[in-house]
């Protein structure tokens, strides 16, 4: 960050890890398929998407913890697998960390201390102070949530040039969380560096993200900044016939609700989108980016009971 | 942040207007910085600086190099013309709208602000 706090705009910003045309595939399941994407330097790239979609794939690709079946892999311009130099440049939280048995929560932070060259000691202790962490416990009596601590701790403190959060919060109750998320962005703000984070709670961490890769069933949904995507869609509400009017010609992602009411998630197509909506009577909203998620990830499902929605839709219709 | 309130940046230089306006932010004082900003809201600190920078663009802000960001002179009264510009489309469209739907004509909407205006 410059001294008078202004950051480079993403437009300035360069990738640091690409995948080109990448195909991964286990026993006849095909996790990704034919992707690329960059993901940019300095930025925290939220990696959203369904269980199943591929992100964690995508994460181990980067890592260099996977070899694609097809495609390339560029961390830093070269393939990270097996390849010393990126590696220690790279830090992965992952959901299920496994640790030697014998290891207590010191060990694992002096091991990471070795591993990554920019690793602040007195940030991890802090950190541990944070979280609560028995510095001389064995890891393996952690609770669930402890043991994600241990993983946020490491990951943060590491100030790896690109960290890999991967759902990185089990067990960890709101408090903790909130935590996390606030470390996060001080530290992010004093040392910037490249964050991808994945996780469900998107509505938790909509605000920290500038950018948004979104995957469905191995492919890339979406790929675009945090607020240009919320931007791309409006929620409207009001009589179902004047919905449909509205709906009929433009590019509908979602549609809620039965009888007299409902709420739709369209495209923005114009700057006529507003005007037109009014001239029915409908409501419009901006979309929020978890809804926008779900509105594009959902496939038809119906995920929201009748009953919400009509609580819903009375309250948008007062 | 208010996430179903439009663009978080915009949030963010609406925010500092309002203060503008309202004196909080006085001309020539130092706007608060992207850092403080994002710690604050827990935002993206390139969120926060997109509004910031909005702001810089549309003259309300300018940039002392090395020291952070200052409220332009003449800010206030610049944001208290626009926002005067934009108040019939913003408040008076949907309130004429609503007293439409509800029945209430001109004359009764004038009294209603007549007296909300009077001295309890």
């Amino acid at each position: 960050m410059n001294v008078d706090g202004t950051l480079p705009s993403a437009e300035e910003s360069r990738p640091v890890a690409t995948m080109h045309e990448v195909t991964m595939r286990f026993r006849g399941h095909t996790a990704l398929d034919n992707v690329s994407v960059a993901f940019q330097e300095n930025v925290i790239t939220g990696l959203l998407g369904r269980n199943g979609a591929g992100k964690t794939t995508m994460m181990q690709l980067m890592a260099g913890h996977l070899v694609p079946t097809s495609g390339q892999v560029e961390v830093f311009g070269a393939n990270p697998y097996e390849n010393e130099s990126v590696l220690a440049r790279m830090s992965l939280v992952k959901e299920n960390q496994k640790y030697p048995e014998y290891f207590r929560v010191t060990d694992a932070l002096s091991a990471a201390a070795m591993l990554f060259p920019n690793w602040d000691a007195a940030f991890a202790q802090s950190l541990l102070a944070d979280f609560d962490l028995p510095e001389k416990r064995r890891i393996k009596k952690l609770s669930r949530g402890m043991l994600s601590a241990v993983g946020i701790v490491i990951g943060l403190a590491s100030r790896a040039p690109i960290t890999f959060f991967d759902e990185p919060y089990l067990g960890l109750d709101a408090v903790a969380r909130q935590m996390f998320y606030d470390r996060l962005l001080a530290d992010y703000a004093e040392n910037s560096r490249t964050i991808v984070l994945s996780t469900h709670l998107i509505e938790e961490i909509a605000d920290l993200l500038e950018h948004v890769v979104l995957l469905d069933r191995g492919r890339i949904l979406a790929d675009a900044g945090a607020d240009d995507l919320r931007a791309s869609a409006i929620s409207v509400s009001g009589r179902s016939d004047q919905i449909d009017r509205f709906a009929a010609g433009r590019d509908l992602l979602r549609r809620e609700g039965a009888g007299q009411l409902s709420r739709a998630v369209v495209r923005v197509q114009s700057r006529d989108d507003r005007t037109e909506a009014d001239a029915l009577g409908l409501e419009v909203a901006p979309v929020s980016l978890q809804h926008l998620v779900v509105s594009l990830t959902s496939h038809g499902e119906a995920t929201i009971p009748p009953s919400a929605d009509s609580a819903d839709l009375e309250e948008v219709s007062r | 942040m208010n996430e179903d309130g439009g663009p978080i940046f915009r949030q963010i230089a609406d925010q500092i207007e309002n203060a503008i306006v309202d004196a909080t932010l006085a001309e020539e004082a130092q706007a608060p910085s992207t850092t403080e900003l994002a710690a604050f809201h827990r935002i993206n600190p390139a969120t926060a600086a997109k509004g910031i920078n909005q702001l810089v663009a549309d003259g309300v802000l300018y940039k002392k190099r090395g020291v952070g960001m200052f409220v332009a002179s003449g800010a206030r009264e610049q944001l208290l013309k626009r926002r005067r510009n934009e108040f019939a489309q913003l408040y008076l469209r949907p309130l004429l709208a609503e007293a439409d739907k509800l029945g209430i004509g001109a004359q009764e909407l004038t009294s209603m602000i007549n007296d909300r205006k009077d001295p309890r």
